[in-house]
């Protein structure tokens, strides 16, 4: 049984007991430990349920790279899944649940996967659930939703916040290990501004574990001699808790910090991504220590060697009293030696190398631990835990030679150096045959916005293994570092490490060598996907040679480990089948993150009321108090209509069209875009933008303009007032504002920029008021002693007018058809001025009236809306806009385009009205077909509809829509099928309904 | 996710800041231009492996644009210049030549 | 004017720092040859301060001059003196060719003051560089916070002011009182 010892435990404050809960179990550990050492400290060393066979499964490292231990983490707004028990650190309170299992963890009904797994093989999903179609949606869509995915979503809103912070430096280590402390040291020394960041609460890496010295002292002294100097110096920054997730082009890095994952109660984020530009990145990222691959490697039990230390060294917990040790390399060899100094039995080392290991082994064996070279496990006995394994001669096929009775394994394949960062931005790799292991190509790094590399590594992440040569590539890494960005590295000694001298790796990829089928279908390549050696066989022999497809095939590599202990075994055993050397077989693409990040994080500010910015005008206020039925324009909230209490959506918009048309209606315009075009050439430059001629408008005069881009099509419309000689005041569509102003930029920019034309985008500036219908001007009378009469304002003309205390610009322009007066103050007077008509418009009955009766007025009139009669396909032409395109200009944007052959084409269809023969309203987009199919064999068509009302001044259904040779077929009756299986039919019509002749909006 | 530093201002900023605005000196074909100009000028853009042209605009900055010589493939940017020229200047192209013998683009090598 | 009311309407909020809104100011848009003796004299005349370096703000009590891009600048001064400070500046420059647009009410001038973590709050939400060494009083920067355009400058070491749309000043607002609150500090920049 796995329990916690007496003495041991560096990292642990044992005087502090917290309490948790797994499973509904309450649990004890203490301050300092993780939550997997604290739950093997309870001796729960069952975990979990594997992914796809559902077999118990337990926790296998120490680390990062845990693919099995995976819980459900806190509860209700604060649940998270798929959290790895060995990077969660315990506070008091921590609750957390098992995954993938019902009805239990210890009895679980999937569990009966693994009695099928014969006929679950690599690919099984893909070859299975093929035919017949119609199974997909309602036999094998249902399936798949039911087994897929580890843990459950949340149901809750996270109740946590989240930020971004954008920091700048010229060296970033990630890493706090001994490689990243001296490389940080080192840069920080030359005079660089350096943050040095590790992903764990503590510095010092794995090498405190692992022993020898630095210095002559052991080395945790050294850890935190160097910290406590990292720490006096101003221009080193040093965080904990802190992971490089990312590294991405032109040195953008994103640092994961979890502020406070550890203490849930504490104010501030819960995480912090930290948006980093770096000179250069410094990856001190260690390494990872391989599984190896033999018969039951899966069994609660079987542990990396370098995890079980740590347990042991770290938290004071041993996995077992009875640990035998598999490895093909000396570093396990220090496993064995820890545990027998704690008092702990090794029945056995059992080392692959028929030539034995080096100085570690010679340890090993005088502390009286007994060595068996050139030998393997053939099998692990047991199903929940380890109760022995089957010793076998490596070279051969796994006839077992003795049982030896134990109930923990330490496994060592060998290291590799985790390459995630240096290789995210396309750092390349070069597969090490000494050291068997793919270690970074430190001629080929990622390039940055310069052309010149900006990632080095340093430590374990290089490739080294030593503790000597980790010091010295640190060392000279982090001045590297510094020099390339523009400092000059101090000399000085590099520290001097003492460590013992190690044999050489012998591979193993398998074990043992000649393993048969029915071993190799039992020893497990990839734990949290349940990819045996003999499922890369099998897609290796169904031609998968790719390593990116064989990941895809048998799912090897995936999820939220992301292969991080599986990957280099798997494709060592891809190439063998393949007979080809591992560098020939590559590696799949390292992605960013390197561990899975908060989704939350990501997102950062943009939660709740910052999600996305909300426009809002002057008056927006007013109108949230008096009901506004909102409807977003843009980015803009605009009321949509402005319904009473127990009054629906359709009849307060048919009432605010009324009684805009009888008596006087007020429309917040503010959204509209206002543009001021200045100078000399202004003139010349709108007859470029608009398909009418501006420059010839008078000053004190408005009028209507269309706006094409190059290719011809219609783009933005408004009313153009000239000011002055030199100036006009363009009105766009509110969605047109930023971007027409863009527009004219950057033709002023990059085309014409010797001519001289200055723009300013003022739609802020003005709160903009329509004060429309019949008593407009009475109404206005009422509140100015400035002469607005229809001889001094007629119509299309604008002037300044003062009402009271507020300067105000009229322009008596119309988009509704009735006498109308679009008034615009400073922004800041909106809301005054807005209240001010509203008093004074009382005895006219005053309705402020929103965009639906906007829409419903102005269709009635025959106008067109951009966005409804247009769609970026439809051209002036198209819209019978013939009379406000200039035909005596040589050129604005657009013209040649309308040259085209397919944009004079008479078939294009084109704007008429439509009135259906019941006078009921067609529905929005509806198709008028015509005879016969297309080749799809679709219903031919030969108009749509594009803008669609009930008109309350009608009393009837009014449509516009665009209709093949349509202007030349008055009177003639289409067809519109609607989704329910009716037909509607409308007359073709003139697409002016209502006061024809303009007499209402010119008196 | 790019760095670029914009000549109008001089602010060197991140990629967010600034809007793409596709290939670079491109001569606009108006009414008189045949239908195979037009069509070369508002369709047919080159999207090369290598070195490159491209305008950009400071958009949440100064507002102006700009040129900007990049590599499509490194990502290493040459040099980013006006955009009220119509070719690239010298001592751009020799900064691409330096890095990048025997480039082409367009016309311009 | 009493009737002139600005977006944020004097809202107020304090977290590690102060999060406020400052009230209306008179904005000036001036474009034009930045060069041109005329017009920097024009400016001088109505601002009170020499013409900013690229990327740079001139502050002089009340007014202050900021470099907005290579033919723009932005003049600040009292609300109330904003229609005499456009009229002055187009009268001075009357021969040139230039724009002259009154923006005061176009934006929200918002502060975030009480210490150098008001330069964290900013560095929360615009792609600055934040650190000391970087960016300083006298220094104009326009970019992006979070998801919108903004300008920012520090009248002192331990405030930052921020200029953006008047639309948008509720979101803006509430960014930064987000980003500003207690325990969320960095403590980066000390």
């Amino acid at each position: 049984m796995s329990t916690r010892l007496a003495n041991g435990g560096r990292l642990l404050n044992k005087a502090r007991t917290l309490e948790f809960t797994f499973n509904g179990k309450r649990f004890k550990g203490v301050e300092g430990d993780t939550l997997a050492s604290a739950l093997l400290a309870n001796d729960q060393m069952l975990v979990g349920r594997s992914f796809k066979y559902h077999r118990p499964r337990g926790i296998v490292s120490s680390g990062a790279e845990e693919p099995n231990a995976l819980v459900g983490l806190g509860e209700d707004a604060r649940f998270e899944p798929n959290q790895r028990v060995t990077t969660t650190e315990l506070f008091d309170g921590l609750t957390c649940a098992s995954q993938n299992h019902w009805p239990s963890l210890e009895f679980d009904i999937g569990a009966i996967n693994a009695k099928l797994s014969r006929f679950l093989p690599a690919g099984f999903y893909y070859k299975t659930f093929m035919f017949p179609r119609p199974f997909w949606k309602h036999v094998y869509e249902p399936i798949i939703r039911q087994s897929a995915g580890l843990g459950r979503a949340p149901r809750d809103r996270d109740q946590d916040s989240y930020e971004h912070f954008y920091a700048f430096f010229d060296v970033v280590v990630i890493g706090g290990g001994v490689a990243g402390l001296q490389a940080a040291k080192a840069a920080g020394d030359a005079g660089a501004k350096v943050l040095l960041m590790e992903q764990t609460p503590h510095w010092g890496g794995r090498a405190p574990v692992d022993g020898g010295t630095v210095d002559g002292q052991p080395v945790d002294k050294f850890v935190d001699g160097i910290v406590s100097v990292l720490e006096t110096m101003e221009n080193v920054t040093l965080r904990r808790r802190m992971m490089g997730a990312g590294v991405y082009d032109h040195g953008y890095l994103l640092g994961y910090e979890r502020v406070n994952d550890h203490r849930p109660d504490a104010s501030g984020p819960r995480h912090r991504l930290w948006r980093i530009r770096a000179g250069q990145i410094v990856t001190a990222t260690g390494a990872i220590e391989r599984p190896i691959c033999f018969s039951g490697n899966d069994v609660p039990g079987v542990m990396l060697a370098s995890a079980v230390r740590d347990y042991a060294v770290d938290y004071g917990v041993s996995i077992g009293d009875r640990t035998v040790v598999v490895t093909n390399n000396d570093d396990a060899y220090r496993t064995a030696i820890t545990l027998k100094k704690l008092g702990l039995e090794i029945p056995a080392i059992v080392d692959t190398r028929a030539s034995g290991g080096g100085a570690l082994a010679g340890e090993a064996i005088e502390l009286g631990i007994r060595v068996e070279n050139g030998k393997g496990i053939a099998r692990v006995k047991g199903k929940k835990r380890v109760e022995a394994v089957e010793i076998c001669v490596q070279a051969g096929e796994g006839a077992a030679l003795e049982e030896i009775r134990c109930d923990a394994v330490a496994m060592s394949g060998g290291w590799s150096p985790i390459v995630h960062l240096w290789s995210h931005c396309g750092g390349k790799l070069l597969w090490d045959e000494e050291k068997a292991m793919f270690r970074p190509d430190v001629d080929n790094a990622p390039t940055g916005a310069d052309g010149q590399g900006f990632v080095r590594c340093a430590g374990a992440a290089e490739g080294h293994l030593d503790l000597a040569d980790v010091l010295n590539g640190a060392d000279a890494a982090g001045k590297a570092a510094a020099q390339a960005t523009g400092h000059t590295p101090k000399r000085s000694k590099v520290p001097v490490a003492d460590n013992p001298k190690e044999a050489g790796i012998e591979p193993v990829w398998l074990m043992p060598q000649g393993a048969g089928v029915k071993l190799r279908m039992k020893a497990w390549l990839d734990y949290q996907n349940d990819v045996k050696v003999s499922d890369v066989q099998l897609a290796a022999r169904e031609g998968f040679e790719s390593v990116e497809h064989a990941k895809r095939y048998t799912t090897l590599g995936m999820a939220t480990d992301q292969g991080k202990l599986s990957n280099i075994n798997g494709l060592a055993i891809l190439s063998d089948a393949l007979g080809q050397p591992i560098p020939q077989t590559g590696t799949t693409t390292f992605r960013p993150p390197y561990t899975p990040i908060s989704l939350a994080s990501i997102a950062g500010e943009a939660r709740n009321e910052t999600f996305q910015p909300l426009r809002k005008t002057p008056m927006h206020r007013w109108h949230a108090e008096n009901g506004a039925y909102w409807e977003p324009v843009g980015a803009w909230r605009r009321p949509y209509c402005f319904p009473k209490p127990g009054e629906s959506i359709e009849d307060a918009v048919q009432r605010e069209v009324k009684a805009t048309r009888d008596s006087l209606g007020l429309l917040d315009a503010s959204t509209l875009g206002k543009i001021i075009v200045k100078g000399p050439d202004a003139g010349r430059f709108l007859d470029m933008l608009y398909t009418n001629m501006m420059s010839t408008l008078k000053p004190g005069r408005c009028r209507y303009g269309l706006m094409c881009n190059e290719n011809g099509f219609l783009m933005d419309d408004g009313v153009v007032a000239r000011l002055d000689e030199e100036t006009f005041l363009c009105h766009t569509t509110t969605g047109g504002a930023e971007s027409i102003h863009a527009h004219m930029e950057e033709w002023l920019q990059t085309e014409w920029w010797d001519w001289k034309v200055y723009t300013a985008n003022v739609t802020e500036q003005f709160a903009q008021v329509a004060v429309v219908g019949p008593k407009a001007r009475k109404v206005l009378e009422k509140l100015t002693d400035d002469d607005i009469s229809a001889e001094a304002l007629s119509f299309m003309g604008w002037t300044d007018v003062t009402f009271g205390t507020i300067r105000a610009r009229v322009f008596r322009i119309s988009f509704s058809g009735e006498l109308s007066y679009e008034i615009a103050v400073r922004a800041s007077h909106g809301r005054a001025f807005w209240d001010m008509i509203l008093k004074a418009g009382a005895e006219f009955d005053v309705t402020p009236y929103g965009t639906e009766a906007l829409h419903i007025m102005r269709a009635e009139k025959g106008f067109i809306m951009i966005g409804d009669e247009t769609d970026g396909t439809v051209i002036p032409q198209d819209l019978g806009l013939d009379w406000a395109i200039s035909k005596k200009k040589d050129d604005y944007l657009g013209k040649r385009a309308q040259e085209r052959r397919h944009m004079s084409d008479p078939t294009r269809w084109k704007l008429v009205g439509l009135e259906t023969l019941d006078g009921a309203t067609l529905p929005d987009g509806a198709y008028a077909t015509a005879q016969g199919n297309n080749a799809n064999g679709q219903r031919n068509v030969q108009g749509r509809v594009t803008s669609t009302y009930h008109s309350p001044t009608l009393g009837r259904g009014i449509a516009m829509g665009l209709v093949l040779n349509g202007p030349d077929r008055m009177g003639e009756v289409l067809e519109f099928p609607k989704v329910d299986g009716t037909v509607m039919r409308a007359k073709i019509v003139e697409p002016v309904f209502y006061d024809k002749d303009g007499e209402k909006q010119n008196v | 996710m790019l760095i670029l530093t914009c000549p109008c201002c001089g602010v060197t900023a991140e990629e967010t800041e600034f809007h793409g605005g596709g290939e670079a000196h491109i001569k606009r074909h108006g009414p008189g231009s045949s239908d195979d100009e037009f069509h070369g000028y508002l369709f047919e853009k080159v999207n090369p492996k290598g070195v490159h042209f491209e305008r950009w605009r400071h958009a949440n900055g100064c507002g102006k644009w700009f040129h900007a010589a990049r590599c499509t493939v490194t990502l290493e940017v040459f040099g980013t210049y006006s955009a009220q020229t119509t070719e690239p200047p010298q001592d751009i192209k020799d900064r691409i030549s330096a890095r990048r013998p025997g480039w082409s683009w367009r016309e311009f090598a | 004017m009493s009737e002139a009311v600005s977006a944020l309407d004097g809202a107020s909020h304090e977290g590690f720092v102060r999060v406020e809104d400052m009230g209306l100011r008179a904005m000036i848009t001036l474009r034009g040859d930045l060069a041109s003796a005329t017009l920097r004299k024009a400016v001088k005349a109505a601002a009170g301060v020499d013409l900013p370096e690229a990327r740079g703000i001139e502050v002089a009590g009340d007014r202050a001059v900021a470099w907005m891009s290579p033919d723009e600048l932005l003049i600040l001064g009292a609300y109330d003196a904003a229609q005499e400070l456009r009229d002055k500046l187009e009268k001075d420059i009357s021969g040139e060719h230039a724009l002259v647009a009154d923006v005061s009410d176009a934006r929200a001038l918002l502060r975030v003051s009480g210490g150098v973590g008001a330069r964290e709050v900013i560095a929360k939400l615009c792609p600055v560089d934040m650190a000391p060494e970087a960016f300083g009083p006298g220094q104009f920067r326009r970019t992006r916070m979070a998801q919108i355009p903004a300008a920012i400058w520090m009248p002192d070491a331990q405030s930052v002011q921020v200029v953006c749309f008047r639309s948008v000043a509720e979101y803006a607002f509430n960014l930064l009182r987000n980003a500003a609150a207690p325990g969320s500090e960095a403590g980066l920049f000390i």
